[in-house]
């Protein structure tokens, strides 16, 4: 595992000694310039980055970058994938290694400032829970004094976890991992009562697990986990584009517009469909990208509801309602600034 | 071949500074070393720029945050509101007790196993023939994941834990044991174990030099036994057996009181030992191997028993053949402790791993893991270097 994160820190401490040049650029260039979007997805969530049976990256977190490279090549497929642990993910987006991590993570202020990053979005609300085998008769979160706890190293869930049991006056054991898959064989195999991770991401993995029905997730959730995609702070041309991309998706299910019947929105006479898709305006310009980006976007990935339908929606595996993620005329807080 | 030149080519070497070899010699250090400067201010000026340029908080000041996150084995006080240099110490403690164990486990094992390859009996030899190829042959890492997913799924879990004698227990949250409590008076014991030592080594030196003078033996190492066990015995009858012991008993998910070994510091510990044990009973059989047995046969001719001959005559020299690789096992046996991030074994690069990414400050952390797992090895082989110079043959 060491052999893992080693060269890879090292890589990037030599990263940000070597892209002091290639930075200046700008990342919208560079990526027009090597043909492709170099994408920081997990080492495998189903739903949110998860290689299929065919090998494709697939889940929400995915789409957005397909999304991204549909609006800069007009083609969903110019990306390549980087699986990253939750402790490389930062270093290798510093140092140029990749061009955007979407990659299940939580947007905290210590991120978006010391870290030099930014993110451009929320594409999942979430927040932290815990899962626990059904034979332990727990109901709630607050019987799990003196548990242990098994978690991911370098995640906020570690950090939650002390603030949770810590407030409620609750000893407890943290056992962290540096991979899930380990935290997940781990949990299976008996080492911790409890599996804490995002509860999206618990869903997740209980899928993986031996005998799924024979766990449950407690129906506290301890914190706010707004998930987002993040790119590098400094170069805004980039920041616009990715934060953009996701708004447009939002854009496109709030005004009806589908991957199915993208084509005939061309025509409407609603000015916002029109000035969405390109018809009116030059607002794909502004952003260094092809007037017709959003029209690329929904006919290649859709829009969020069907990104999130395909990937996580009740109709998948994961079966995770809409909930937060609604849009805000539904009852959500999923809610993007106006293309205009 | 100066002196030779020096009549015949001082108008040439005058002419030409490019032939002269000193010349030669001193320029290319020089150039050496400018180049070496050049390359490391090259890449710490552009780290620098390169952080400030992407608004990256560099700098050691992070250390004294705090951290916010657990730990589940600490030597030292610890919570989760003590700071991240806090943590950093915990890591590197933990780092230092599976290298000690470690190494006093691989090499008590590996010495058993060198000593049992050459044996005489045939199956023992080959059983420790059979040991040392399996071992030494599949990747640490594998066999450490082994011993772990070994000990969490073939032992039972907390609430049908293997017990032993009421006091023992063990499953997959650890192995747990009764821990002493002492109370007022017992510090009385621990004088008495530190005067015991004392004694022990007055008599030791005492016996040699009567030795030395006589040929007269006394047999220190019983008496020694005898002095540390009963000094500090009899200093606790004296206070009244101020000793209570704190019993592990199930109590809610997991056993609580009592001394804990947590499953993590059992596999690698093990694991290490196992495999670092390999590669010590190789380089033992090879330095019992190195001294002649005209040795052995002397000492037989001198009326030396076996076991007597082995101590005293084989073991000695053999030892310093033994010690300079024994030395590298010792310090790959640390370095090697930081595959523990693959259990979730808090050693010194897991928690700074984790420090690393709450922090960001990669470079800071990097820095600090190889400054530290540098004087670890620096202090490591000075002291065997020591224990070497001492073992060494010493010339008359």
């Amino acid at each position: 595992m060491s052999k893992n994160i080693l060269p890879l820190a090292l890589g990037a401490a030599m990263g940000i000694v070597a892209s002091a040049a290639a930075a200046q650029a700008g990342t919208l260039d560079d990526v027009k310039a090597k043909g492709f979007i170099q994408c920081g997805v997990s080492q495998g969530l189903p739903g949110f980055s998860n290689p299929d049976a065919q090998g494709n990256w697939t889940g929400l977190d995915v789409d957005l970058c397909r999304a991204v490279s549909a609006a800069v090549f007009g083609t969903p497929d110019n990306v390549k994938y980087s699986p990253l642990s939750a402790k490389e993910r930062f270093t290798a987006l510093q140092s140029g290694e990749i061009d955007i991590l979407s990659r299940n993570t939580t947007w905290t202020l210590s991120r978006d400032t010391s870290l030099g990053l930014n993110f451009a979005g929320v594409n999942y609300y979430d927040g932290q829970g815990f899962m626990v085998r059904k034979d332990l008769g727990v109901a709630s979160a607050l019987e799990l004094s003196g548990a242990s706890v098994c978690t991911q190293t370098g995640t906020t869930t570690e950090l939650n976890i002390a603030d949770y049991f810590r407030s409620n006056n609750m000893p407890y054991e943290v056992v962290a991992f540096e991979k899930l898959e380990e935290v997940v064989k781990a949990y299976d195999a008996g080492r911790c009562d409890v599996f804490s991770n995002d509860a999206s991401g618990l869903y997740a993995t209980r899928l993986t697990l031996t005998n799924p029905g024979d766990h449950i997730v407690l129906p506290e959730i301890i914190s706010k986990e707004p998930l987002g995609p993040v790119v590098r702070h400094g170069d805004d041309q980039w920041f616009d584009v990715v934060k953009w991309t996701h708004n447009a998706m939002l854009n496109a299910e709030e005004l009806g517009v589908t991957s199915a019947n993208v084509e005939e929105m061309k025509s409407s006479d609603n000015p916002e469909v029109k000035r969405l898709l390109g018809v009116e305006g030059a607002f794909g310009e502004m952003l260094g990208l092809p007037n017709d980006w959003v029209v690329a976007i929904v006919k290649n990935v859709g829009n969020y509801g069907e990104s999130f339908d395909r990937n996580v929606g009740p109709n998948t595996p994961l079966a995770i309602s809409r909930g937060l993620n609604a849009l805000w005329k539904d009852g959500g807080i999923q809610y993007a600034a106006p293309i205009r | 071949m100066t002196t030779r030149d020096k009549g015949v080519a001082q108008p040439e070497a005058r002419s030409s500074l490019i032939n002269d070899p000193q010349v030669r010699a001193v320029f290319f250090q020089v150039l050496l070393v400018a180049v070496v400067a050049f390359v490391g201010y090259v890449i710490v000026s552009n780290t620098i720029a390169n952080l400030q340029r992407q608004n990256i908080a560099s700098g050691y000041g992070f250390l004294s945050n705090i951290a916010g996150f657990g730990i589940s084995l600490t030597l030292i006080d610890y919570a989760e509101t003590s700071s991240y240099g806090t943590a950093i110490l915990v890591g590197l403690l933990n780092t230092i007790l599976v290298a000690v164990v470690g190494i006093v486990c691989a090499s008590t094992l590996g010495f058993l196993i060198g000593v049992a390859r050459l044996s005489k009996n045939w199956v023992i030899s080959r059983l420790a023939y059979c040991y040392v190829e399996a071992i030494r042959n599949v990747p640490l890492l594998l066999q450490i994941v082994f011993w772990y997913f070994l000990l969490l799924n073939a032992v039972p879990n907390a609430r049908n834990s293997l017990e032993f004698g009421g006091s023992l227990f063990l499953n997959n949250r650890g192995f747990f044991l009764p821990k002493p409590v002492f109370g007022d008076g017992a510090e009385l014991a621990f004088w008495g174990l530190i005067l015991s030592v004392v004694a022990s080594i007055a008599v030791k030196v005492w016996a040699k030099k009567r030795q030395m003078s006589t040929g007269q033996q006394f047999p220190v190492g019983l008496t020694a036994l005898g002095l540390i066990v009963l000094v500090p015995l009899l200093c606790l009858a004296v206070a009244g057996f101020p000793v209570t012991f704190d019993y592990p008993a199930l109590k809610g998910f997991n056993f609580t009181g009592g001394q804990r070994v947590i499953p993590e510091l059992i596999a690698l510990v093990t694991a290490l030992s196992i495999y670092t044990s390999a590669f010590i009973a190789e380089i033992v059989r090879a330095g019992i191997q190195a001294v002649s047995h005209g040795q052995t046969e002397a000492a037989h001719a001198l009326g030396l028993r076996h076991g007597p001959t082995l101590r005293l005559v084989i073991i000695p020299q053999a030892m310093r053949v033994i010690i300079p690789p024994l030395t590298s096992q010792y310090l790959n046996l640390t370095k090697n402790s930081s595959l523990a991030v693959a259990i979730a074994f808090p050693d010194l690069v897991s928690l700074g791993g984790t420090v690393l990414n709450q922090t960001g400050q990669a470079i800071e952390v990097i820095s600090i893991w190889m400054l530290v797992y540098l004087s670890l090895s620096l202090i490591t082989s000075a002291f065997m270097n020591w224990y070497n110079q001492k073992m060494a043959l010493v010339e008359r």
